[in-house]
């Protein structure tokens, strides 16, 4: 695959002084540390680089820029034009127990001025972050304060910055980095209006698109069924939780926390039923839909049609007609749903998308029987 | 009815008391198993009844302040018990204190020792209060904690261990006291071992143990299941697990995994307006929930969890042998299973017991 050099690399700088705690949330979210973890981390020397790849079709260049004075100096001065040029996203660390919060802020504007004369047209995102270190009925107010001062700091920026209250012990750090990551996806709207006719087709009531590896969700729908769930702080949660799971077996199989996937994950009650899957070589799917085999069963089989329309995005990053007319004719085919998706290839290097000539029977509403069968199909990627 | 039949004859060789339904020293017999959970001050006592008990978070419990009168808790689970947390500096035996009131319905007395700190007074306390309940209560579970060993390193872990351990069977042998039934467990409230200790310990008050064992085993056997434990929900305590090896790490992971299984339920759970209706409902034929996490490399383990009832959960490893039709066949057995535990606690069950005293009774031989 030619993937490679269709990539979009988005440069992404996160500075602040040092100590703030920059290496620390970049572990946790990127390289599978446990918050308990990041004490043993040393000071950052200059810049550390990292490439993750984050979908198939955004590639996240990070700079990690180490916060002690002599190194800052450099980004400013030397440095200037090689740190601040084509930058998509700043993402600047605020310690809430610095004792210079003033001393801070005068930095952030150096860099601030620095970045609008390379980059005027980056997002700028600050991080109040340590807020566990506060008493809880006094962060809503010290962080209200503390955003205030530093958006009258913003200069251009100040209308388009956005704040966030964040932890490494609990899920704030997740809310923030998945609106981070919600900014630099290329094409999220294609995403989701794919996601949306999927959902509209198995009737999910939630479905949620995450990366693999750091758990952050790139997106999702919300039909009415779900609108009024009352947890609205569910997809960081979700990113949390099902970060947790993977260092859990990571650490009882002992193979590395990057690579302790799951092929799926299934739960059924009798109120829903909720299924994890793979849709692309980066990104699961997790749905919820109504507590119903056959809806369980034919969703299952809708989402491994699905793929490859997915697949495609993920790499071309622009959008394809409709797939409705898939769905219509791929709910009538029989067969192993292996070979199906081997055809299906076929037909679409032909041109010919999801055309079915032998069609009889259907995926729809099968029985138990049908489940054990999508179940073997899956572990044989 | 052949497992159960099979069941009623315990494979270990258990004192006929913990076949009456009834706690060793019970006089009014309320049937509730007691935990007394008692040591020097600071050693823990009331962290470790709160983060099992309570879910606290283990670094809240360095805001937990000292204990000043003895805290009753009665816990409702698969069976009811209650624990009671004691101030560390209180004299047991103090004269003004209703000891025959605390001893009583003793399920197990369980010792929490400060493994960072010094130890020899712990110990001599606690050979104390062995050797004066001794005379009057010998049937006593005494249950030790060596605590807090997340600060040790495994050398020096081991080391201490050992140690406690040694002075306390050889002070109690020297007061003429050998072969105490005394445990010792290495805990900290900083990861799964708390939660083991405390299983190994409410395990010894189960009467059913050996039949629920003996239900694991088969299970493990038909389905080729690697291990099996039956959890309670609430508290993550292991109630039983089939008699193969049990090793912490595969404990943790199916306590993990408990834990997935219910937040993500809580999301999803929540009790939504009748719209998309009962009929589906019943179309599920039930609500307990069940669960399936299949890796994606061959060869690794996969997890199978089954509520059981309100309290308890059946969680499973299993290795790579084409998940698809075993869980078919796991479904199975495990309704069976279901099946046969119903009738050893009836009334744990949402359901009303279909005999009376059904399994709990008296044993034939
Ligand atoms: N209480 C608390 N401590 C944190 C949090 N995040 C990071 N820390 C601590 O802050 C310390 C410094 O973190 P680093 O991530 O190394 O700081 P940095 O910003 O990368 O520093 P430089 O590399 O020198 O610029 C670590 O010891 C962390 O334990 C947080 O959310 N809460
Ligand atoms: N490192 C470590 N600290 C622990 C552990 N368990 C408890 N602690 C700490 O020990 C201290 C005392 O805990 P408590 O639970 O209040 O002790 P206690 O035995 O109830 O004390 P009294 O009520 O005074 O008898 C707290 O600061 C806890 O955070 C553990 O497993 N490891
Ligand atoms: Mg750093
Ligand atoms: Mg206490």
């Amino acid at each position: 695959m030619n993937s490679t050099k269709r990539h979009k690399q988005r440069k992404v700088l996160l500075m602040g002084k040092s100590g703030a705690g920059k290496s620390s949330m970049r572990s946790i979210v990127f390289s599978n540390y446990v918050a308990k973890d990041v004490r043993r981390l040393g000071a950052t020397i200059d810049v550390e680089h990292s490439n993750i790849k984050f979908m198939g079709n955004l590639m996240l260049n990070l700079w990690d820029c180490g916060g002690q004075d002599g190194f800052v100096d450099n980004y400013l001065t030397s440095q200037r034009t090689y740190v601040f040029g084509s930058v998509a996203v700043l993402i600047f660390v605020f310690d809430i127990e610095s004792r210079e919060f003033a001393a801070d802020v005068v930095s952030y504007s150096n860099i601030i001025r620095a970045l609008s004369e390379n980059s005027p047209s980056a997002k700028v995102f600050c991080l109040i972050h340590k807020m566990d270190l506060v008493q809880s009925r006094l962060r809503a107010q010290l962080f209200e304060e503390r955003a205030a001062y530093i958006k009258s700091a913003s200069e251009g920026f100040a209308e388009t910055v956005e704040f966030f209250a964040t932890s490494i012990w609990d899920q704030s750090l997740y809310k923030a980095w998945t609106q981070i990551i919600y900014q630099l996806i290329p094409n999220a709207g294609a995403i989701e209006s794919l996601l949306n006719e999927l959902a509209e087709i198995i009737d999910a009531r939630e479905l949620i698109l995450y990366e693999r590896t750091t758990c952050l969700m790139v997106t999702h729908v919300t039909r009415v069924a779900e609108t009024s769930n009352p947890f609205i702080d569910r997809f960081e949660r979700i990113s949390s939780i099902l970060k947790t799971h993977k260092q859990s077996m990571a650490r009882h199989t002992g193979i590395p926390a990057g690579s302790a996937n799951f092929a799926s994950l299934q739960i059924k009650t009798g109120r829903f039923m909720f299924f994890i899957t793979r849709l692309t070589e980066n990104t699961n799917l997790a749905a919820s839909i109504p507590a119903s085999e056959q809806v369980f069963n034919s969703a299952r089989v809708n989402i491994m049609l699905v793929r490859p329309k997915f697949a495609e995005l993920d790499i071309a990053a622009k959008t394809r007609p409709a797939i409705q007319q898939a769905f219509a004719h791929s709910a009538d085919s029989e067969g192993a749903p292996s070979r199906e998706r081997e055809r299906e290839r076929e037909r679409e290097r032909k041109g010919d998308v999801f055309g079915d000539e032998n069609g009889n029977g259907s995926y729809r509403g099968k029985g138990k029987e049908r489940e054990v069968h999508a179940f073997g199909g899956e572990f044989e990627d | 009815m052949e497992d159960l039949h099979h069941a009623e004859t315990p494979a270990t060789d258990i004192p006929p008391r913990f076949h009456t339904g009834r706690l060793p020293n019970s006089k009014s017999g309320d049937g509730k198993p007691r935990l007394l959970l008692m040591g020097q001050r600071r050693s823990g006592k009331s962290s470790i009844s709160s983060v099992v008990f309570h879910k606290l978070a283990p670094s809240e419990t360095l805001y937990l302040e000292t204990t000043t009168h003895i805290k009753k808790e009665s816990m409702h689970s698969f069976m009811d018990f209650q624990v009671w947390d004691f101030p560390g500096h209180l004299d047991y035996f103090d004269p003004i204190i209703d000891t025959e009131n605390i001893f009583q319905e003793i399920g197990a007395l369980i010792w929490v020792i400060d493994a960072q700190d010094e130890y020899l007074d712990a110990i001599q306390r606690l050979n104390t209060t062995i050797l004066n309940l001794h005379h009057t209560y010998p049937t006593i579970n005494v249950e030790v904690f060596v605590h807090k060993v997340d600060g040790l390193s495994d050398d020096y872990k081991s080391d201490t261990f050992r140690d406690i351990s040694q002075r306390v069977q050889d002070e109690l042998a020297d007061h003429g006291y050998d072969n105490a039934p005394v445990s010792f467990y290495s805990t900290s409230i900083y990861d799964h071992s708390i939660f083991e200790a405390f299983s190994k310990v409410i395990q010894k008050l189960i009467p059913q143990l050996p039949a629920l064992e003996n239900l694991l085993n088969n299970l493990c056997q038909t389905c080729r299941v690697e291990k099996a434990y039956l959890f309670d929900i609430m508290s993550k305590i292991y109630i039983a697990t089939d008699t193969s090896p049990t090793d912490i790490a595969s404990y943790e992971v199916c306590s993990d995994y408990i834990d997935t299984v219910i937040d993500i339920s809580e999301i999803y759970g929540w009790d939504r307006p009748a719209e998309d209706g009962s009929a589906e409902l019943l179309e599920t034929g039930n609500d307990d929930a069940e669960s399936l996490v299949v890796f994606e490399r061959k060869g690794s383990h996969y997890l199978y969890l089954r509520e059981i009832n309100k309290y308890l959960a059946l969680v499973c490893i299993m290795n790579d042998e084409g998940p698809g039709e075993k869980k078919a066949l796991l479904d199975y057995d495990v309704r069976r299973f279901q099946e046969g535990l119903k009738e050893m606690f009836p009334r744990t069950d949402r359901d009303v017991p279909p005999t009376e005293g059904a399994a709990s009774g008296q044993p034939s031989g």
